[in-house]
C-alpha cells in the first residue's frame, strides 16, 4: 500500500496547485491591470525590434521614440517615474498574441487601427499617436516617380501580418498590375532584401519607409513616391476589458497632445501651475480632481509633461531631429492645419 | 493482482485528463473575459492578401482553408525535394568517407564536420542574403546553356509546352507498370530457372520506347518556352516566361539539403561499417566480384542499419523547413501561420492546425520508413 502513497501524495499536490491557479484568474477585479502594474513597479510595454522615431533602442538599451513616450507617458502617470518602463520588442505577427496573453499591458508599435482588429481578437485601442499611410519606396536610378509607372510583373518586399499586405494587393488589383509579393518576418529582413536587389520596391507606412531609408546602405538612392494608398492611424492598443487601464492610456497620450495645444511644455510646466486658464491649471493639476476618476493622485498629467514633455516635444526630439520626417503634415495640432484634435480634458 | 497493475495508470490517466481539462479551460475562461470567439469557421472566409508562390490556382480572393492548403504545398514541395537532394548528396558523402583515395575520404570528412557544426538558420541566412547579394540583377544576368539565367530575382529556365500531355503521363505510367512485370517475371525466371535476365536494360529501353511511340501515333508535341528579359523600369528588369524559380526556395533547398545530408552521410557510413568484415570476406570466397558484393551482401545488411536514424534526419528536414518564415518563402508557417493568423486574430485554432499538420507530416514519414524498414529486415526462417 506505501508505494502508491507516493504517487497519491504528488497527485493531491498537484490538483492544489491546479485549484490555486484557477481562484486567482476568477478573482480578476476591474482594474487589475493598474493594480499589477503597481505592485510590479513597472509598465510592461510591447515596442517594435527597432524603428527609427517610433521605438529604437540605442547601443546601451536605452529606447526612444513616439510609440516610446506613450508608454513612458503611462509610467509617469501611474508610478510616478518615466524611466519604469519595460519594453518587450515584438515583431508584427507577435504582438496580439502578447497583448491578449498578458505578457505586456500596452501595445505600443506603430499599429494601424482597424475594425476588425478593435472587434475582432479581444483589443481596444485608444487613440491615435501618428496619422500614417502606405506608401512606396523605390531606387532613384529606376526612374520611376509615381507609381503610375508601375508596371506587370513589378516584385514588391514587404511584411507580414501587417495591413500592408491587404493595403497592396487592393492597390494592384484595383489596378489590374500583377505583381510578385516578397514577405518577410521582419523589418530588418526586408530592408536586406530590398537593398540588396530582390524586389523593385519596397511597400509599408511611409513613416516607416522614412525611418528604414536610414538603414540602407546608400539613403540617396531611394525615393518615397508622393503617393498614399491607405490610411494608417498608428497608435497604442490595451486589452479588452479594462476600461480603467484603457481609460489611463488613452488620456495619457490625449494629455501630451492637449498640453502642446495650451502651449505647456515640460520647461514651462511649473510656472504654468499659476496660470490665469483653468483648463492649463488643470493638466498641471493645479486645480479640479482629474486623477481621482482613474484612481490616480492629481499631479498625474504634471508628471507626464514635466518628465515625458508634450506630442509636439515628442515630435521633434524623435522624428524631426532625427531628419525621418521632418515636416510634421497631417501630425499637426488642429489649430495648425494638421488633424491631431483631442477631446479636452476636464 | 489486477487491481494493483491498472490503478497507478488510472491514477496517471486521471491527472493527464485533469491536466488538459486545466488548459481547456482556463483557455476558454480567459478568452471568454477577453472577447476572443473561439471557432474554425473562419477557414471559409475571403482572406485577402497574396502569396508570392503557389502550387496551386491561388488569389486573395479565395478562403482562409486554400491559403492554407497552399502553405501546406509549399512545405511539401521543399521537404520532397529537400528529402531527395539531401539522400542522394548524403549516400555520396557517407560512402566517400569510406574511400581508400586520402583526398576523397577528408574532404568528405571536412564536409561533414563544417555543415554540421553551423546552425542551420545561419546556413539559411547565408545561401540568402550573403549568396543571393553575389547573383546578377537579370539585365547583367549571363546565359547558362544559352537559355537559363541565375539572378538575384530567382532561377529562370525554358519551360516545356506539352500537347497531349495526359496521352504522355500514361505511356509512362504504363512502362512503369511494364517495368514491375518483367522484375517480377526475371525474379521468377532466376528462382526457378537460374537465369539472369538484363533487367536494367529492359527496363530502361521500354522506358524510353513507350513514351516515344506517343511522339510517334499519339499526337504528343512537345514545345518550349524561353524566359525573355522584360523591362519594368529604367533599372528595373525582370524575366518572363518559362520556368521560374524563387531564389527563397533555391536557398531553402540548398541550405536544407546541404545541413541534413551531413547527418544522411554519418547514417550511410555508420550502416556500412556495421555490416562484419566476416561477411564481405565470406561473400568474395564464394566468388562473388566487388560490385555484387556490395549489391547483394553489404547494402541488404546496411540498409537495415541505415534508415531509422536516416528516418529522423527526414522528419528534421521537414520540421526544419518551418525555418522559411525568416527568408519569405511563403510555407505553411509564412502563409498561415503568419499572414493568416496575423489577419484573422485565431492564434489558438490556427496554432492547433498547424501543429496537427506537422504531427500528421513526420508521423506519415515515419510511418512510410516503419514500412519500407520492416519491408527490408531479414526474415527470419
Amino acid at each position: 500500500m506505501f508505494k502508491y502513497l507516493k504517487q497519491l501524495t504528488s497527485l493531491v499536490a498537484m490538483v492544489a496547485v491546479l485549484f490555486t491557479f484557477t481562484t486567482e484568474t476568477m478573482a480578476a477585479k476591474k482594474s487589475k491591470t493598474l493594480k499589477n502594474t503597481q505592485k510590479k513597479g513597472f509598465v510592461r510595454c510591447g515596442v517594435s525590434q527597432g524603428l527609427p522615431g517610433f521605438s529604437n533602442a540605442d547601443a546601451a538599451g536605452n529606447w526612444t521614440g513616439v510609440d516610446v513616450d506613450v508608454c513612458r507617458a503611462v509610467a509617469a502617470a501611474v508610478l510616478g517615474d518615466a524611466s519604469k518602463v519595460k519594453y518587450t520588442p515584438l515583431s508584427a505577427k507577435e504582438r496580439f498574441t502578447a497583448l491578449t496573453s498578458g505578457e505586456i499591458d500596452i501595445l505600443s508599435r506603430n499599429t494601424t487601427w482597424t475594425l476588425s482588429r478593435d472587434a475582432d481578437i479581444g483589443l481596444t485601442f485608444v487613440g491615435v499617436n501618428f496619422y500614417d499611410g502606405q506608401g512606396f519606396m523605390v531606387r532613384k536610378s529606376s526612374g520611376i516617380t509615381s507609381t503610375d509607372q508601375f508596371k506587370n510583373g513589378i516584385s514588391a518586399c514587404t511584411n507580414i501580418g501587417t495591413t500592408t499586405e491587404l493595403n497592396m494587393r487592393d492597390f494592384f488589383n484595383s489596378r489590374g498590375i500583377s505583381y510578385e509579393p516578397v514577405a518577410f518576418e521582419k523589418a530588418d529582413e526586408v530592408v536586406a532584401a530590398y537593398d540588396a536587389g530582390r524586389c523593385d520596391t519596397y511597400t509599408t507606412d511611409k513613416s516607416g519607409l522614412a525611418a528604414q531609408r536610414t538603414k540602407m546602405s546608400n539613403p540617396d538612392e531611394h525615393i518615397v513616391l508622393p503617393e498614399t494608398i491607405s490610411k494608417e492611424p498608428l497608435g497604442p492598443v490595451v486589452r479588452q476589458g479594462d476600461s480603467v487601464w484603457e481609460d489611463i492610456v488613452r488620456w495619457s497620450l490625449n494629455t501630451m497632445i492637449e498640453a502642446e495645444e495650451y502651449g505647456i511644455t515640460s520647461g514651462n510646466a511649473d510656472m504654468m501651475k499659476t496660470s490665469d486658464n483653468p483648463a492649463i491649471k488643470r493638466l498641471v493639476g493645479s486645480e479640479g480632481e482629474l486623477g481621482a476618476a482613474f484612481g490616480l493622485d492629481n499631479d498625474w498629467s504634471y508628471r507626464i509633461i514635466t518628465q515625458v514633455g508634450n506630442y509636439g516635444e515628442s515630435y521633434k526630439r524623435n522624428i524631426a531631429d532625427t531628419g525621418i520626417l521632418p515636416d510634421r503634415g497631417p501630425n499637426e495640432l488642429w489649430t495648425k492645419g494638421g488633424i491631431l484634435y483631442v477631446p479636452p480634458a476636464r | 493482482m489486477k487491481l494493483k497493475k491498472i490503478l497507478p495508470q488510472l491514477a496517471t490517466l486521471f491527472v493527464v485528463v485533469l491536466i488538459f481539462g486545466f488548459f481547456t479551460m482556463n483557455a476558454q475562461l480567459n478568452m471568454e473575459n477577453r472577447g476572443i470567439d473561439f471557432g474554425y469557421g473562419f477557414l471559409t472566409q475571403e482572406s485577402s492578401f497574396d502569396v508570392q508562390f503557389s502550387l496551386i490556382e491561388y488569389s486573395g480572393s479565395d478562403s482562409y482553408g486554400r491559403a492554407y492548403l497552399v502553405g501546406l504545398l509549399n512545405t511539401l514541395l521543399v521537404s520532397v525535394l529537400g528529402i531527395i537532394i539531401c539522400t542522394i548528396i548524403g549516400v555520396i558523402i557517407g560512402i566517400a568517407r569510406l574511400s581508400p583515395n586520402y583526398l576523397i575520404r577528408t574532404t568528405a570528412a571536412w564536409y561533414v564536420e563544417f555543415f554540421r557544426n553551423i546552425p542551420l538558420l545561419l546556413q539559411i541566412f547565408f545561401w540568402y542574403y550573403a549568396a543571393l547579394r553575389a547573383l546578377p540583377l537579370p539585365q547583367d544576368a549571363e546565359a547558362i546553356f544559352g537559355a537559363s539565367y541565375l539572378t538575384i530575382k530567382g532561377f529562370y529556365t525554358p519551360s516545356l509546352i506539352w500537347e497531349n500531355l495526359d496521352i504522355f503521363i500514361y505511356s509512362v505510367i504504363a512502362a512503369i507498370v511494364a517495368i514491375v512485370f518483367v522484375r517480377i517475371h526475371a525474379k521468377k525466371l532466376r528462382e526457378n530457372q537460374g537465369k539472369h535476365l538484363p533487367v536494367l536494360n529492359i527496363s530502361i529501353a521500354i522506358l524510353f520506347v513507350l513514351p516515344l511511340l506517343t511522339f510517334l501515333f499519339g499526337g504528343v508535341n512537345v514545345g518550349y518556352e524561353t524566359p525573355e528579359l522584360k523591362q519594368l523600369a529604367k533599372t528595373s528588369f525582370k524575366f518572363e516566361g518559362g520556368l521560374s524559380i524563387p531564389p527563397e526556395l533555391l536557398s531553402l533547398v540548398i541550405a536544407l539539403s546541404l545541413y541534413t545530408a551531413t547527418f544522411v552521410a554519418e547514417c550511410v557510413r555508420a550502416g556500412i561499417q556495421g555490416v562484419g568484415k566476416g561477411q564481405r570476406e565470406a561473400a568474395a570466397s564464394i566468388g562473388l566480384n566487388r560490385k555484387q558484393v556490395l549489391n547483394l551482401i553489404i547494402m541488404p545488411q546496411a540498409l537495415r542499419i541505415i534508415i531509422p536514424p536516416t528516418t529522423n534526419q527526414y522528419l528534421n528536414l521537414t520540421k526544419n523547413s518551418s525555418l522559411a518564415a525568416a527568408i519569405a518563402y511563403p510555407d505553411l508557417v509564412l502563409v498561415f501561420a503568419g499572414t493568416a493568423l496575423m489577419q484573422t486574430g485565431k492564434a489558438i485554432e490556427i496554432v492547433s492546425i498547424t501543429m496537427l499538420t506537422y504531427l500528421t507530416l513526420s508521423l506519415s514519414i515515419s510511418f512510410f520508413m516503419n514500412w519500407y524498414n520492416a519491408k527490408i529486415a531479414i526474415v527470419e526462417k
